[in-house]
């Protein structure tokens, strides 16, 4: 599985306040959530967002709340997956449980700079920078967890 | 090499001899947790799979909490969906309006949680019940259904930074000064996917309310939980009150840290951190002049007793400086009571301070004090990430009751001990 589009980039500690702020919490529907993520701090992004796109953090991404309206308001948005450095525990588990794919990988959120086209194949952890060239191999996921990803998310996991 | 307490209570609950550090385990669960923001979420995931039952209707916990009494009505028809589901499968530990209180109050309040039990929550400061000596974290609304339908979760084992405390905390110093001053140390990072463990002579001073306080933000660290060893303060705290049975664990003499962080708690001054991030600290002598135009003292960090009684000591008296509005919201319904009886509520009401039900409403920017562009705000919470307590031009700088109190009297952020 390959996703394929414009790297949208950000910084440190990107938190979930800011991901999906709380005035927001009040619904349960994705398309709600999408429809205010990032606002708080890239008014732009959501005017920029195109089916398919990568969302680069750098350390600690997704800090903060366990609201798992976080990582679906990202995935609803049309983010395909989400490298960083390091993530959030809670954000780690939640993404992987509503079958959001992240990567981490210091050197690819370090390199990629914002609009950059990004190729990333899912089943080798290789992220490939379209614009500059450059290739990078992020830490594949263990087994454990590739067997949720593969039966769509921890729920169906379980059955 | 020796187990970490966290450790010793994961393989426990895994059914394990031991666990090491990195190890995936599936553990039985004591106790689920979820509120009004998160509950839903998991219960629509169970519905979706067809989940006709939850593992144990007395080891799930259902509190109303974040935005109730309800503040608009998409949130009452969340918490409709949490009612509805309460009373299909019978959930023992609901707590709706009049009962709730703060989950991370009411939870060891009520004797739900205690020493060795092993829990999740949906919601990020789950965290808080290691004070108790129990291995508690945060999990997602998707874990919290798993957990629901299974009675189990999957965890990672955790590496752990020992926190080794020693002397006693001076005057108008308290565990939220401790926390403040260990993130600050470490960064909101410093702890990623690690256990905090506290130890040291430091800890039997530290009462029960401050050690909540302290697990409470070790989420603010990265942490996956944050854990106090048991002792007769714990004991004390869940005599009458915790009736499963306690099973005290401890790290053993050769479990491996990663580092190790002394905190000599003699030494150690209020501690303000700054916007945007709760690592951004400074002690009180270097805040310089902030005027504020609210203080909010509750949540689910700084709800408790010690903390009304706290802000009560500076507040008694005394007035809320003018064009300062002071939100005072207990943890709970018993520490309402409580703090009605031993006249802190008239002390709050005197000093021109709004004294509300339990609601985490502000914490999160929810209701009950959200503020305006450009409004700046001292608060006993716990995050002050931007747009945390409203407007994204807002600011929060967080503080302990005391520092909050004092800010109130004088409009700017203040140390207590420098009140006339």
């Amino acid at each position: 599985m390959k996703a394929h589009g414009k790297a949208h980039c950000y910084g440190d500690n990107i938190d979930t306040d800011v991901i999906i702020p709380a005035r927001y919490l009040n619904t349960v529907s994705h398309e709600e959530l999408a429809a205010h993520c990032m606002e708080d701090l890239d008014k732009e992004f959501l005017r920029r967002v195109k089916p398919g796109d990568v969302m680069v953090g750098q350390k600690n991404f997704g800090c903060g709340s366990s609201r798992e309206h976080a990582p679906i308001a990202i995935k609803a948005c049309g983010i395909s997956c989400v490298i960083a450095a390091t993530f959030a525990r809670i954000f780690y588990r939640n993404a992987i449980n509503i079958g959001l794919p992240i990567l981490e990988c210091p050197e690819a959120a370090a390199a990629i700079s914002n609009g950059d086209e990004v190729e990333v194949d899912f089943d080798t952890g290789v992220i490939r920078d379209l614009t500059t060239g450059a290739v990078f191999q992020a830490q594949p996921f263990p087994p454990f967890i590739q067997n949720i990803i593969q039966k769509g998310g921890l729920i169906p996991s379980l059955f | 090499m020796g187990m970490t307490m966290t450790q010793k209570i994961l393989a426990a609950h895994a059914g394990l001899p031991r666990v090491e550090a990195g190890q995936l385990i599936e553990a039985k669960l004591d106790l689920v947790l979820g509120n009004d923001i998160t509950s839903p979420v998991a219960i629509r995931a169970m519905e979706e799979c067809g989940a006709q039952t939850v593992f144990d209707r007395d080891r799930i916990a259902l509190v109303l909490d974040h935005f109730t009494p309800n503040k608009d009505i998409k949130a009452a028809e969340q918490c409709r969906v949490v009612r509805d589901f309460a009373r299909k499968h019978r959930i023992t530990h609901f707590y709706d309006v009049g009962r709730m209180g703060i989950e991370h109050a009411l939870l060891p309040e009520q004797g739900l949680v205690g020493p060795g039990d092993c829990v999740i929550g949906a919601d990020s400061h789950t965290c808080t019940y290691g004070a108790l000596g129990a291995f508690s974290t945060g999990v997602g609304s998707t874990d919290m259904a798993a957990g629901m339908i299974s009675g189990k979760a999957w965890f990672k084992v955790p590496a752990a930074i020992r926190v080794a405390l020693r002397g006693t905390l001076p005057p108008w110093v308290s565990g939220k000064d401790v926390i403040l001053h260990l993130i600050g140390t470490i960064g909101v990072d410093g702890a990623l996917y690690q256990s905090l463990e506290f130890t040291g002579e430091g800890v039997a001073a530290l009462s029960m309310d401050d050690r909540l306080c302290i697990a409470n933000m070790a989420i603010e660290a990265g942490a996956k939980n944050g854990i106090f060893p048991v002792d007769e303060v714990t004991r004390d705290y869940c005599r009458g009150r915790f009736l499963r049975e306690s099973v005290e664990f401890s790290a053993d003499p050769d479990a491996e840290y990663t580092r190790t962080v002394e905190i000599d708690l003699s030494a150690l001054r209020p501690v303000v951190a700054f916007p945007h991030l709760p690592g951004n600290t400074r002690t009180i002598d270097e805040v310089g002049d902030v005027p504020v135009d609210q203080c909010v003292i509750g949540s689910c960090t700084n709800g408790r007793m010690g903390d009304l009684r706290a802000a009560a000591a500076v507040l008694k008296g005394r007035k809320v400086a003018p064009g300062v509005r002071c939100i005072i919201l207990p943890g709970t319904q018993d520490i309402y009571l409580q703090a009605l009886r031993e006249g802190l509520a008239e002390i709050f009401v005197t000093a021109g301070a709004v004294f509300s039900t339990p609601t985490c409403g502000p914490c999160l920017g929810g209701h009950m004090g959200v503020l305006g562009k450009g409004e700046r705000a001292v608060s006993t919470t716990n995050r002050n990430f931007v747009g945390r307590m409203g407007h994204v031009e807002s600011e929060v700088y967080l503080a302990s009751p005391a520092v909050a109190a004092a800010s109130a009297v004088t409009g700017r952020i203040t140390d207590p001990a420098t009140l006339e």
